[in-house]
């Protein structure tokens, strides 16, 4: 069996900022810390020679990283989801029956467990037509959720969070300027985008013509501030393993050279 | 090769050097550049604040280790706040890994303010289903997590017993990298159930969720490392998005003057080759 604790075992590895301020608490290391801080270390720099050129510590370390990330889903889905969800429901519905109770409920899993085999059964020459069934059930509850929930969030409540007074008026019944110049420009924004992905007619005269430019523009802007955070999501991974040297790695080589 | 040539084919492994140098010297020597805070991070932050003592916080852990540095600093800071506010925690995780990553924050936060594990806090762990499981959750929490994320059955933890469903939750923070993640809690637990939400989300994904802030769908939003950084501010907390902001400031004004830099030798070498003609 899969022990619970695997979620207790990286505790003081991740989080620079609480691995550095238990060192300031003066902290001791265990050895499986010091060797743990130094694999991270190893792949850390494994990772990032990608940049100098492709290479075989990279590939290591890539394939790494996959078969954990693997292995641990599978170790994570089985203790929290399976056990718990679906051998613990089937084995409380047989307890009820053995002391003769029907309970459809728990026992109904076992249709749900009879489902995930006929997924797996795909691996099975001949047998393949049979992970069909399970996937057209899994493809109709998602679509049948999907349209009623993006319909209601995606289109609905936000072509309301577009009809906006286009004069908006303070309590002292005066023009509320910033607020009137941001409805319009979520008004033109909106509409010049949509006509811009209007390909029925032609892209020419003062509206068609103009809105669509308009249009771009709107659509570049969007394509800026998505990429001025695409920036900052992968310098902020770059900084993360910086942290990680300065807070966790530099702390254990002080202690593991004694200086 | 003149040097206008060896510049305009510089090799970009330069490039990353610039950045990387940019990265470190920030880090070692802290420039303390001011940090401003946004609307959408002071409204989670205000919200918080008025909630009374004992208010319950659902959290979701829908990232792993790859995104920890942008959202790990989140979820420090908004359990810190709940735990200065006397709020309880519920943690939960769509995602495998974000069980453990759920766990590596709570676990040293509720030493650090005497919390008591079932009383004060709870993590349910991980979970499968997505929108399916958000969707069952609102029958009771109970249904679709048995057991927490040690085994332990949530009918013997005090807290469970106070907290049912998303009606018994004050706010419902999503700490999101992706699919299954926030946008998943908007369209089920803010749109359909009528409960509040708040996100912090990767930088990545951060315009995307900027509508569902105009539609009132969302009631705050942390983007990336600065939204956490400007949660930390306000809590008056130094940790890693705060200790990162430097880094961040002067990276972009690298990359800046190097589109600018690029753009200079566009423009004269196209110059260059009409005078050439």
């Amino acid at each position: 069996m899969i022990p619970t604790s695997i979620y207790n075992l990286s505790v003081d590895f991740t989080g620079n900022q609480l691995f550095a301020a238990a060192v300031e608490a003066g902290k001791k290391f265990s050895t499986g810390e010091i060797i743990g801080v130094w694999i991270a270390t190893a792949l850390t720099i494994f990772i990032f020679s990608f940049l100098y050129e492709d290479n075989a510590m990279y590939k290591f370390a890539e394939h790494l990283f996959v078969g954990v990330s693997a292995g641990y889903v599978m170790a994570t889905t089985y203790n929290n989801v399976i056990k718990p969800n679906l051998f613990g429901k089937i084995q409380s519905g047989i307890v009820s029956l053995m002391h003769g109770q029907f309970v459809w409920k728990d026992l109904s899993f076992i249709l749900a467990g009879l489902m995930g085999l006929m997924l797996l059964m795909k691996l099975v020459p001949n047998m393949g037509w049979l992970s069909r069934w399970p996937l057209s059930f899994m493809v109709g509850i998602a679509s049948g959720l999907g349209i009623v929930f993006t319909m209601e969030a995606l289109v609905l409540k936000q072509i309301d969070a577009t009809l906006v007074p286009l004069i908006v008026k303070t309590a002292a019944n005066s023009i509320d300027i910033g607020d009137t110049i941001k409805n319009w420009l979520i008004v033109i924004g909106v509409c010049s985008g949509l006509i811009y992905f209007y390909f029925s007619k032609e892209h020419k005269g003062l509206v068609f013509g103009t809105m669509s430019r308009i249009g771009i523009f709107v659509l570049m802007m969007a394509f800026g501030a998505a990429f001025g955070y695409t920036v900052m999501a992968r310098v902020s991974l770059l900084i993360g393993r910086m942290l990680f040297f300065r807070d966790q790695w530099w702390p254990v080589v002080k202690a593991t050279f004694h200086f | 090769m003149t040097v206008f040539d060896k510049i305009k084919n510089l090799d970009r492994r330069w490039i990353f050097l610039f950045i990387l140098i940019s990265v470190i010297i920030p880090l070692l020597i802290p420039l303390n550049l001011k940090l401003n805070t946004s609307k959408p991070v002071e409204d989670i932050y205000s919200y918080m604040n008025s909630l009374p003592e004992g208010s319950v916080i659902l959290m979701s852990f829908d990232y792993s280790p790859s995104t920890e540095i942008e959202l790990n600093p989140a979820a420090i800071a908004i359990v810190r706040h709940a735990f200065q506010k006397k709020l309880k925690v519920v943690a939960l995780a769509l995602w495998p890994m974000g069980a453990s990553m759920s766990q590596n924050v709570l676990t040293p936060l509720a030493k650090e303010y005497n919390k008591e594990y079932g009383k004060d806090y709870v993590n349910l762990g991980y979970k499968a289903g997505g929108s399916v499981l958000l969707i069952s959750m609102n029958n009771g929490f109970a249904t679709e997590f048995p057991t927490d994320i040690n085994g332990t059955a949530v009918t013997d933890l005090p807290l469970m017993n106070q907290v049912k469903d998303y009606k018994s939750c004050a706010l419902v923070v999503s700490l999101s990298a992706g699919v299954p993640g926030m946008k998943e809690y908007v369209q089920i637990v803010a749109t359909r159930f009528g409960s509040k939400v708040a996100a912090a989300c990767t930088a990545v994904s951060a315009p995307e969720m900027y509508t569902f802030l105009n539609s009132g769908q969302l009631l705050g939003l942390m983007g990336g490392l600065k939204g956490a950084a400007e949660y930390e501010k306000m809590i008056d907390y130094n940790g890693d998005a705060r200790k990162g902001m430097d880094a961040q400031s002067v990276v972009h004004l690298v990359i800046v003057l190097f589109i600018l830099f690029s753009n200079v030798v566009y423009f004269v070498d196209e110059y260059r080759k009409k005078t050439a003609e």
